[in-house]
C-alpha cells in the first residue's frame, strides 16, 4: 500500500546516504532533541539530509507507521532507520554510529 | 506502565521541567539482553504508547542490560 506520504519518504531515503526527519529547519530547529541531532552530524562533519516534518505533514503522520517508530526526529542512514536522537548520541559514544556511516 | 509491559525491570523517572510532560527515563531489564538499542527503545515506547499520544511531549530515553 502506498500513499504520497510513504512515496515521498522512499524518495528522500533512498536519494540520501544520510537523512533526518526532524521539526525545523537546520538553522532553526524547532526541537531541542532534533537540535541535537544535527549538532551531532555537523560536529561529526557528516553533511546530512534533512526534512522538515512541520512543513510537511503527510510525512510527519505516515512516516511512524512506516518506520515503526513513534518519536522524531529519526535519522535514516542508507535507506535504514537508526534511532532517534538518544540512539544516534549512545551509537556515536560507541563508535557503531561512525561504521554505519562509512 | 513499564513494568507491566517490560517485567522485572527498573526504572527510573525524573520529570526534567516540573512540568509533567518532559521526561527523563532509565529502563534497566534483563528482557533488553541480545536485543538492539532500537529493539529496546521500541519495547519501551509500546508500554508508553498511550502516553505518548498526548499527555507526554518528550522523552529522554535511555535502556540497559542487567
Amino acid at each position: 500500500m502506498t500513499s504520497p506520504g510513504i512515496d515521498k519518504i522512499e524518495k528522500e531515503i533512498k536519494s540520501h546516504k544520510v537523512v533526518l526527519f526532524v521539526k525545523g529547519m537546520p538553522e532553526a530547529p524547532q526541537c531541542g532533541f532534533s537540535a541535537a541531532t544535527m549538532e551531532l552530524f555537523d560536529k561529526m562533519k557528516v553533511p546530512f539530509h534533512s526534512v522538515d516534518i512541520l512543513a510537511n505533514p503527510d510525512i510527519r503522520l505516515e512516516l511512524p507507521e512506516y518506520s515503526k517508530w513513534p518519536t522524531f526526529p529519526q535519522v535514516f542512514i542508507n535507506g535504514k532507520l537508526v534511532g532517534g536522537c538518544d540512539i544516534v548520541h549512545e551509537l556515536h559514544e560507541s563508535g557503531e554510529l561512525q561504521k554505519l556511516l562509512k | 506502565m513499564i513494568q507491566r509491559l517490560i517485567p522485572g525491570a527498573r526504572v527510573e523517572v525524573s520529570d526534567m521541567t516540573g512540568t509533567g510532560d518532559h521526561f527523563e527515563i532509565l529502563v534497566v531489564s534483563k528482557a533488553f539482553e541480545g536485543k538492539p538499542l532500537m529493539e529496546q527503545h521500541k519495547m519501551v515506547f509500546a508500554a508508553l504508547e498511550d502516553e505518548m499520544k498526548d499527555r507526554i511531549h518528550a522523552v529522554k530515553l535511555k535502556t540497559k542490560v542487567k
